[in-house]
């Protein structure tokens, strides 16, 4: 059964130093204030992974919390480059950064293997491409039928998987609806998860197509409204795009990111 | 006759390649431009898919990313990422797979992952791969749209992260590739097409008022020009007022 925590307690208990650690979403419903938890409370040596690493993750990287990042697209979406990203990867600012580098298909599948709780999964990508040759975690397959050369790619299993979602009830049942992204496979690939919603209420009115992860599938549920922006919650909250517009000339520099980081965990500038 | 930039004429040019009545696997930036103006316009029965799970979604401005509510909001499915890819792309549903690159070379292999040959110390570290190298090698065909400049066509990419045509003619097939790769580029310059018995990018039509000299100038290769080359013709008074509607309802 989900336990319903204050994020500060849920993150302290679930998210360790080495860990690894999926904060994922897709555009849509990033669980930004729990990573903004990871960075106060300054948790190191994480392995982040996340198809779509964006401005959260730039903000994980570039206060020194990760030290491998597993990914298929890094960037600002509809705006550019992650500065942090490319600043840890290109200068090993603050701290080196390793990267494991797949395709999108190749990250979905992953968490598919990793849901499913088989060791790996099977996908017709990658043929051509030069990813294989600098990510150990692509393998060439023959499928045992046809002969069909294939790729191979390991199940991904996170000790800790953090989404956020529109809201649960106190059982801590979690529903999620709009574009869910790899949310529930993530969610069911780790060990231990952490949802944060946007409410908590008494009973969860049924929505058409919306996917309900059922309380015992999950650790930990806490209320953080708003708990996904800049992104959006649909239904609640829409993007602010001026938001993901100004990160990038913060981002851009290490004095103002500095700067930003410091206003967040409260140091006196 | 209205002015016209040249980013408008390569979107137009670009829309004008979807026909009616295709589908479309949408990538973000100049090729979500081109889809969106290509349903306003001559294909209002063109099914856009976008890799966040929206199948069929028919946005009223243009998406600020690939994962914006208003493509869920209006599309006829949201399906999850598993699924949009092995159950929609994988199988070879899809017509065109609409690509944007940040180096592009003469066999139409697309790079977006690294700039510099050292994979490990990048000169440039760019976004990765996303959904491309699926949507390049299982798409019927793709059309790659991209600003032209020595900088973006290059002789040989530096990352392939998508396979366009390999070294020329028949790897594709050696591979066991579904589909026939790319088969169209756009630029502000003109347009390219592969070799029929080469598969080396060749241009194939300039936009008006655009000189030879100019395209073989922003190519990083020795570019070859078709024999029989064609003029585009200049936007529509029709064309440029859809595409300055959605690009103002989108600001």
């Amino acid at each position: 059964m989900a336990e319903l925590l204050s994020l500060k307690e849920a993150v302290a208990r679930l998210v360790h130093d080495g860990d690894t650690v999926a904060l994922e979403g897709f555009t849509h419903l990033i669980p930004v204030a729990a990573g903004h938890e990871i960075i106060r409370q300054r948790r190191t040596g994480l392995t982040l992974i996340r198809m779509t690493p964006d401005i959260v993750y730039d903000q994980l990287i570039g206060a020194g919390c990760a030290s491998k990042l597993i990914f298929s697209w890094g960037g600002n979406p509809g705006v550019g480059s992650l500065h942090r990203f490319r600043d840890a990867v290109q200068h090993s600012w603050p701290v080196p950064l390793e990267i494991e580098e797949h395709s999108h298909a190749g990250m979905a599948n992953r968490y598919v293997a990793g849901a499913s709780g088989l060791p790996f999964a099977v996908l017709r990508g990658y043929t051509g491409t030069d990813l294989a040759a600098h990510t150990d975690t692509i393998k060439p397959i023959t499928c045992p039928f046809t002969g069909e050369r294939l790729a191979a790619v390991p199940a991904l299993n996170p000790d800790v998987t953090i989404v956020h979602a529109q809201r649960a009830d106190r059982s801590g049942n979690v529903q999620i609806w709009g574009i869910t992204g790899v949310q529930k496979e993530a969610v069911l690939a780790a060990k231990r998860s952490l949802v944060t919603v946007e409410e908590v209420v008494d009973e969860l009115e049924p929505r058409p197509g919306a996917i309900v992860l059922p309380s015992w599938a999950v650790t930990a549920v806490a209320e953080v409204p708003g708990g996904a922006r800049p992104s959006y919650a649909a239904g609640y909250y829409e993007r602010d795009n001026d938001a993901y517009q100004s990160w990038d000339a913060i981002g851009r520099d290490r004095e103002s990111f500095t700067r930003w980081l410091d206003e967040l965990t409260g140091v006196k500038a | 006759m209205t002015e016209y930039t040249s980013d408008e004429m390569m979107s137009v040019a670009a829309a004008r390649a979807l026909g009616d009545g295709m589908s479309c696997f949408v990538g973000i930036g100049l090729p979500s431009t081109a889809a969106n103006l290509a349903r306003r316009g001559h294909a209002p029965n063109l099914t856009l898919i976008y890799e966040s799970g929206c199948l069929g979604a028919k946005p009223s401005r243009l998406p600020l990313s690939i994962g914006d509510g208003e493509l869920a909001d209006t599309a006829d499915a949201v399906v999850s990422v598993p699924e949009v890819f092995n159950y929609w792309l994988q199988p070879g549903r899809i017509d065109v797979g609409f690509l944007g690159a940040a180096q592009l070379d003469k066999f139409g292999n697309i790079n977006t992952t690294v700039i510099g040959p050292d994979y490990a110390n990048p000169k440039v570290r760019l976004p990765g791969a996303g959904g491309a190298p699926e949507i390049a090698a299982s798409c019927r065909e793709v059309f790659v749209v991209l600003r032209q400049s020595t900088r973006t066509f290059v002789e040989k990419v530096d990352f392939v992260t998508s396979f366009g045509h390999g070294t020329g003619k028949g790897d594709r097939e050696r591979l066991g590739l579904p589909g026939a790769g790319p088969t169209l580029v756009v630029t502000d310059l003109g347009l390219m097409r592969p070799d029929p018995e080469t598969s080396e990018l060749t241009l194939t039509e300039l936009h008006p008022g655009v000189e030879v000299d100019q395209v073989v100038a922003a190519t990083g290769w020795k570019l070859k020009v078709a024999g029989d080359l064609g003029t585009t013709p200049a936007p529509t008074e029709a064309e440029l007022r859809i595409l300055r509607d959605l690009t103002r309802a989108s600001a």
